[in-house]
């Protein structure tokens, strides 16, 4: 295993004329942490990629790889692993060229990088391939071709831009475990850009969600999910329902919160019994109800007009199927998925 | 598409004839040298009344006429082998730059092909004195490679514009400096746009008449040069022996590159 490095980033802040990209931004990365950068388009994500990687000039702050710092440092003299949004292989080099490609510019004698190259190769599962040209490969095999090339001459960091977002959905879930398996192996640091929130969940230690140019918060996936704190973060992470605390009610009778709550859809139940007596009830009328399979998606009206979404697992619906539109519904959630947003007004 | 070709007997007829009649145009006067030149005959006269080779032997026997064919191929040569660099390394900065300096720069660098080849050979001429350059062949090879650079820019450039730029990016991220991105990527990419270049650069040398005028010396003439002023002086088929040649040269030329740009 490569002795992987650390990541500092110190109040990083890159403007395009009045656009601000990246408005001081700070992270600390350890050394083989898989860290996810999550936002829409426009969040500043990949100009924080491009920074690292060395093709932004930040307008100040630090960039430190290690306790080294990298903030003005040519990009090919980073060592860092980029693989591409869309790949960037050579098209005039076949596979094996591709991924000797650094090693050569490293001077690294022939026959060692040729069995490098063929060892990465293999551990991509593309043994067979080296002599392939790179338009006679499917989308899956070239980006393997682009991780081998990437990880073939150890860098300590890897920076992953958007990677499967060009492949179908199978294949996309395929490869998120093969690329979370071989930063596992290699214990390499890497950051990985998405706009996908499910990708970010599944493949990360922690994840950074970014907004015009800020994180919003970063922490484990499940803290994210489960305790954003802020109301972008609560809405980017999947169907969250964030109400007044006027139009909730304790189960128990006590008092809840003064701040706004989210809810996730699939937190609430249409029987009290599962949810204990600290738990919360929203009263409302139901508008639609759609079945998807796995689970209901009902949309019920509160009580000054609000829409919430509420996501009931098929094996629990037995009584979703005979509910009417206008019928008065109520939804219970347990205490634990009730989270209060910190300084949000609903 | 298919209605846009005429189906009458007629119409074809006629669509043939035009296009036979700007080809005739096109080539004829190029084509009417290549009897002239082998004429036996003292005097340029058309139709030639008796065939010989004999013109052709007094230009490869000529120093005069040998020391311009050399002087023109040297100056074709290295004109195409600084333009071509230049030109690649001005349009991938055009290129990277983007947006209204690009523009401007770009305006400024193809302003040697657009203003009249005697005011750029006025003016090269001045500043060439300044620097007692004129009659030199390095003189001449200056107003030749910024002759030059715009025909390559303009090959290049749109080459160029579809180019894959993270390929760039994913070199230099590899391990790659500007220089090794630009040798090991770009390049190799753009073999058939830099060949084209090359040979335009090429020819627009070779072709270059007035700058030479103005600025070579008796010693270092140039092929159009020598020919221009032996067309003052002497009127006889060598002239017409040359043209042939010369045409000959480029035609084959062209025709290598543009073979190998097919396969």
């Amino acid at each position: 295993m490569m002795k992987s490095l650390p990541i500092t980033i110190d109040s990083v802040r890159k403007t395009y004329g009045s656009y601000v990209a990246l408005d001081d931004v700070s992270v600390d990365i350890k050394a083989g942490e898989f860290l996810t950068l999550l936002g829409p388009s426009g969040s500043g994500k990949t100009t924080l990629l491009m920074a690292l990687a060395g093709f932004v000039r930040p307008d100040s702050g630090k960039l430190l790889l290690g306790d080294r710092d990298i903030t003005r440092l040519a990009p090919n003299r980073r060592d860092i692993g980029i693989v591409f949004q869309n790949y960037a292989l050579f098209p005039h080099m076949n596979v094996l060229a591709n991924v000797e490609y650094p090693l050569a510019l490293r001077r690294i004698p022939k026959a060692e990088a040729r069995q490098r190259a063929l060892d990465t190769l293999a551990r991509v599962k593309l043994d067979g391939l080296s002599e392939r040209g790179i338009a006679a490969l499917s989308g899956g095999q070239r980006q393997r071709v682009a991780l081998a090339r990437a990880i073939v001459f150890e860098p300590r960091v890897m920076l992953m831009d958007e990677p499967l977002s060009a492949l179908d959905k199978n294949l996309r879930e395929t490869m998120q475990y093969e690329i979370r398996r071989l930063h596992d192996d290699l214990g390499i640091t890497t950051i990985y850009v998405t706009h996908d929130q499910r990708e970010a969940l599944i493949m990360s230690d922690r994840i950074a969600v970014m907004n015009s140019g800020r994180i919003q918060q970063i922490d484990t996936p499940q803290r994210i999910y489960d305790r954003p704190s802020t109301r972008f973060v609560a809405e980017f992470m999947g169907e969250a329902n964030i109400v007044a605390p006027g139009s909730v009610r304790r189960i128990d009778g006590a008092d809840a919160s003064r701040e706004a709550l989210m809810i996730r859809a699939e937190s609430f139940h249409l029987d009290a019994k599962l949810v204990g007596r600290d738990g919360v009830a929203l009263e409302g009328t139901l508008r639609a109800k759609a079945f998807r399979g796995e689970n209901w998606l009902l949309t019920l009206a509160l009580e000054g007009g609000q829409e919430i979404l509420v996501c009931i697992p098929a094996a629990l619906a037995s009584g979703c199927a005979e509910l009417a539109s206008g019928q008065r519904v109520t939804a219970y959630a347990p205490a634990a998925k009730v989270h209060a947003i910190p300084g949000a007004a609903a | 598409m298919l209605e846009a070709y005429p189906d009458g007997r007629l119409a074809r007829i006629l669509l043939w004839s035009l296009c036979a009649l700007v080809m005739a145009f096109l080539m004829l006067p190029t084509l009417v040298v290549v009897p002239l030149s082998f004429s036996a005959s003292n005097l340029l006269e058309f139709p030639p009344r008796a065939y010989s080779l004999r013109w052709y032997e007094t230009f490869f026997a000529s120093a005069t006429w040998m020391a311009a064919l050399r002087t023109s191929l040297i100056l074709g040569t290295l004109t195409a082998m600084i333009a071509v660099p230049l030109g690649l390394l001005a349009s991938i900065s055009m290129n990277r730059l983007g947006g209204r300096a690009a523009v401007t720069i770009q305006g400024v660098l193809l302003t040697p092909s657009i203003v009249p080849g005697i005011l750029l050979a006025i003016g090269l001429f001045f500043v060439l004195a300044a620097q007692h350059l004129v009659g030199t062949l390095f003189g001449v090879l200056v107003g030749h490679v910024v002759l030059a650079i715009p025909v390559a820019c303009i090959v290049l450039l749109p080459a160029l514009a579809r180019f894959d730029w993270n390929q760039v990016q994913a070199a230099r991220s590899l391990g790659a400096n500007w220089p090794r991105a630009i040798g090991g990527i770009i390049v190799p990419q753009l073999q058939i746009s830099l060949l084209s270049a090359t040979l335009m650069a090429f020819l627009t040398s070779l072709d270059e008449s007035v700058i030479s005028i103005f600025v070579a010396s008796g010693q270092n003439s140039t092929l159009p040069k020598l020919m221009f002023l032996s067309l003052r002086d002497q009127i006889d088929p060598t002239i017409a022996a040359i043209s042939t040649l010369w045409t000959v040269i480029v035609v084959v030329v062209v025709l290598v590159v543009t073979l190998r740009q097919k396969s």
